[in-house]
């Protein structure tokens, strides 16, 4: 029953990565790519009624994880709580500015929704990226299951680190290249004309700081924390995932070249999923390790809800989420295609 | 500030400022498909204009709800860890039900009611604001299940180690306490969004512009807000006092200022509470009321706070007697005001009558008051307890986040909603001047669905 749920958890944030993801990525590539007005409107419009929607992975996962794993959410919203509170703030900027410059109109107005948009944006790819890599290297978790981690103490990934050190940052940069690269083939995907180009253009060149960055990444992290490698090879058959990584990210290179926008942005969402998958395998069945001392983790099997509650909760999880599942089918179906460049009636 | 306190400010504020979105959003989606249903049956393009306007009020203020909502989600873990360790077994089941099946239908649905009305068939737009509505009434639901487990802990089993485990996944969700706050509250944002809706209409009729669309609204507007005024009383707040009164005596107790247990309790309508000397000062009671509203009879005894140790006083309790009254007062004044409304309506003169037309308007505010206060007394009724008679606040908090970092996260939510509560001033009094005129004129569609 752990598993399954932990399974679970990994799988729902992955699918909030690869979603709201683009949606981020736009918000990144905003000033870059929106020189004029209609630019950014059509860039508006592309995740304007599917944004809030993939917002909403991250909020069931979050219930999720509380559900499932209660000692590991009391221990890790607690632990991380600045960097949290700014995720928190950063997702009220990105909400607004998305929604509300074109409430009024006005230059000034809307520049600075403008700016509010990329800036969130462009922040919470750094912290989610930087929250991944501090749950892969490890947290000075006590005896109790709890830790208070500082935003930055001297940037050493040692036993007493703080938010940011030189591994999470890579971590964030990893993240700001990846969902920029991920925005841009979804932009491609969506816009016509001079705007398509110029997203493939950009798209080519964040995936050549893609590649550098992954493979950057790959030896910092066993250099951080060698047990991932250690798991690995005692399941030889999980190396087919990072093996996936590499081809997804050279797919999401070839199909670009090629202009097939919507297998580039296919081999994209691959990427990003294998990434965190590869990630979850390597923890498993650790769900927050401790840096100082490694019988402190909070492993799945000391986190576990009661087992009633897991069983009745995977009945109503599996209902639900295939519900959750027909409403985005039917919701980018009804969306799909390039954004029209005529009046949606509604803002934006 | 203790380390305690500044946690249940930190709650107390985001939670008080974030509800006062939802309500609207709640009651209006609930109005939303009211007019879109009347369009419909009757064929009449002014209630399908009504709704688009509505429609733009409601999407500001769901965004808001949104934003200013997953702090609360987060919120458990971040400033009450030791509460989520410890009940999350129980908690984290309705909160992650309401992510899974209330969050997703909500923002799929209105991203096709938003950006549909072209797309879709005219049933299928309805469709669409029904299912918002659906959305948002199943996530009240789910939270109300989750304060209701705090209020009267139900189906679960108590752990050596302090955890609490679930028991029964019906008897959490069947949790009596649930369904009569639920009914209670649900009604209470219909009320809030019949206010406003009645408020607008009353502000163009003033105005003289937008004449129609003003009738329409406070027609709307009144006969909704009649309807929830008086549900909102009885049978929802009847009942749920009565629970109330039955499983949380010390919480009645301190709601009514009743220093001592009475045969013939009377009820307080005004006064200030003196905790040192165990009275209320200046009230104006009527007597025997209190023993009759909660058993029926005159002659019931009433159990007062001597009958009950002082360490489970509610603590801040003058806020408790004030917050219900504030609540029950504002209660029986909508009641009233939506009477006369409804009555002028019926006769034909209520788009005439200025004096009722200002009240109409200036009441808008009202609501939310009496909602706001009606949460505090339920939150602060429940004190000194987290989970009742279970967990105390005091041993709920993370200890280990610091009285400087909790002051720090709570002024910045302080900066970050108060430039939100000026966005959304001035977006939607710009919505109200501009009217419901020029939203969104269908015939511009390409497809013409609309026009039909």
């Amino acid at each position: 029953m752990g598993a399954v749920w932990f399974w679970i958890v990994a799988l729902m944030l992955a699918a909030y990565v690869v979603l709201d993801g683009f949606d981020i990525g736009i918000g990144i590539l905003y000033p870059i790519l929106g020189r004029s007005g209609q630019d950014r409107k059509v860039m508006l419009r592309s995740i304007g009624p599917v944004w809030d929607g993939n917002e909403v992975w991250l909020l069931a996962s979050g219930g999720t994880l509380f559900f499932a794993f209660p000692i590991l959410y009391a221990s890790a919203f607690s632990g991380f709580y600045l960097p949290l509170m700014i995720v928190l703030w950063l997702l009220i900027g990105r909400g607004i500015g998305i929604e509300l410059r074109s409430q009024v109109d006005n230059a000034v107005w809307r520049s600075f929704f403008d700016g509010v948009f990329f800036l969130s944006s462009a922040l919470l790819a750094i912290f989610l990226g930087a929250a991944l890599a501090n749950v892969i290297r490890g947290v000075p978790l006590g005896a109790d299951h709890y830790f208070f981690l500082p935003l930055w103490t001297d940037w050493r990934a040692g036993s007493h680190p703080g938010i940011l050190d030189w591994y999470t940052v890579i971590g964030g940069v990893v993240a700001l290249v990846a969902l920029t690269t991920h925005g841009s083939l979804y932009l491609a995907l969506k816009a016509s004309g001079e705007l398509e180009d110029r997203a493939l253009r950009c798209g080519r060149l964040s995936w050549l700081g893609l590649c550098i960055m992954t493979l950057i990444s790959l030896p910092a992290t066993v250099l951080v924390r060698p047990a991932m490698l250690t798991h690995y090879s005692q399941h030889p058959a999980a190396f087919a995932i990072p093996a996936m990584v590499v081809l997804s990210l050279a797919g999401t290179g070839i199909y670009m070249r090629r202009r097939e926008e919507l297998k580039a942005f296919l081999s994209s969402c691959l990427y990003l999923a294998t990434m965190l998958v590869g990630a979850a395998v390597g923890l498993y069945p650790t769900l927050l390790p401790s840096s100082s001392n490694p019988g402190d983790d909070i492993t799945v099997a000391n986190a576990l809800s009661g087992t009633y509650a897991m069983h009745v909760g995977l009945i109503w999880w599996i209902f639900g989420i295939s519900l959750a599942l027909g409403y985005f089918v039917v919701s980018y179906s009804m969306f799909r295609g390039k954004v029209p460049l005529h009046d949606d009636g509604y803002g934006h | 500030m203790t380390t305690l306190l500044l946690h249940r400010i930190h709650f107390a504020f985001t939670i008080t400022f974030h509800y006062l979105f939802p309500q609207l959003t709640m009651g209006l989606a609930l109005l939303i498909v009211v007019l879109k249903t009347v369009a419909l049956t009757k064929h009449d393009e002014r209630y399908d204009q009504a709704s688009r306007f509505w429609a733009k009020v409601f999407a500001v203020n769901f965004l808001l709800g949104v934003v200013t909502g997953i702090p609360m989600e987060f919120q458990f873990g971040t400033n009450w860890s030791e509460f989520s360790r410890r009940a999350g077994g129980i908690i984290g089941q309705p909160l992650a039900m309401e992510g899974v099946f209330s969050f997703f239908l909500e923002s799929t649905f209105l991203g096709l009611f938003l950006f549909g009305e072209k797309r879709l068939s005219r049933w299928a737009h309805w469709g669409a604001a029904f299912m918002v509505f659906v959305g948002s009434w199943i996530s009240g639901f789910f939270i109300i299940v989750t304060d209701a487990w705090m209020q009267h802990p139900v189906a679960y089993r108590l752990l050596p180690d302090g955890r609490f485990e679930l028991t029964s996944f019906w008897g959490l969700l069947m949790n009596p306490w649930a369904w009569l706050q639920y009914a209670h509250n649900m009604c209470g944002a219909v009320v809030t969004g019949a206010f406003v809706m009645a408020a607008v209409g009353a502000f163009y009729l003033l105005e003289q512009r937008h004449v129609e669309f003003g009738r329409l609204f406070l027609r709307v507007g009144v006969i909704a807000g009649l309807i929830s005024c008086m549900v909102q009383i009885f049978p929802t707040g009847d009942l749920h006092g009565r629970y109330v009164a039955k499983n949380q005596p010390a919480a009645i107790a301190g709601m009514e200022g009743l220093f001592h247990s009475e045969k013939g309790a009377p009820i307080v309508l005004m006064g200030q509470p003196d905790i040192d000397q165990q009275r209320i000062d200046n009230p104006l009671a009527v007597n025997k009321v209190l023993s009759f509203l909660i058993y029926g009879t005159t002659e019931a005894e009433v159990t007062g706070l001597d009958q009950i140790p002082k360490d489970q006083w509610p603590t801040t309790l003058p806020l408790l007697f004030y917050s219900y009254h504030i609540m029950a007062g504002l209660g029986t004044y909508f009641v009233l005001l939506m009477i006369v409304a409804v009555f002028l309506l019926w006769r034909g003169r209520l788009y005439q009558t200025k004096w009722l037309l200002w009240f109409i308007l200036l009441s808008f505010p009202l609501p939310y008051i009496a909602n706001t206060a009606g949460w505090m007394t339920a939150e602060i009724g429940r004190q000194p307890w987290l989970v009742y008679k279970l967990l105390r606040v005091s041993e709920g908090y993370s200890t280990h986040v610091s009285a400087g970092n909790s002051l720090f996260t709570l002024l910045g939510f302080l900066g970050m909603y108060s430039l939100l509560s000026i966005l959304w001033i001035v977006i939607v009094y710009r919505f109200i001047e501009a009217g419901p005129e020029k939203v969104n004129a269908p015939h511009n569609s390409p497809a013409g669905m609309v026009t039909a």
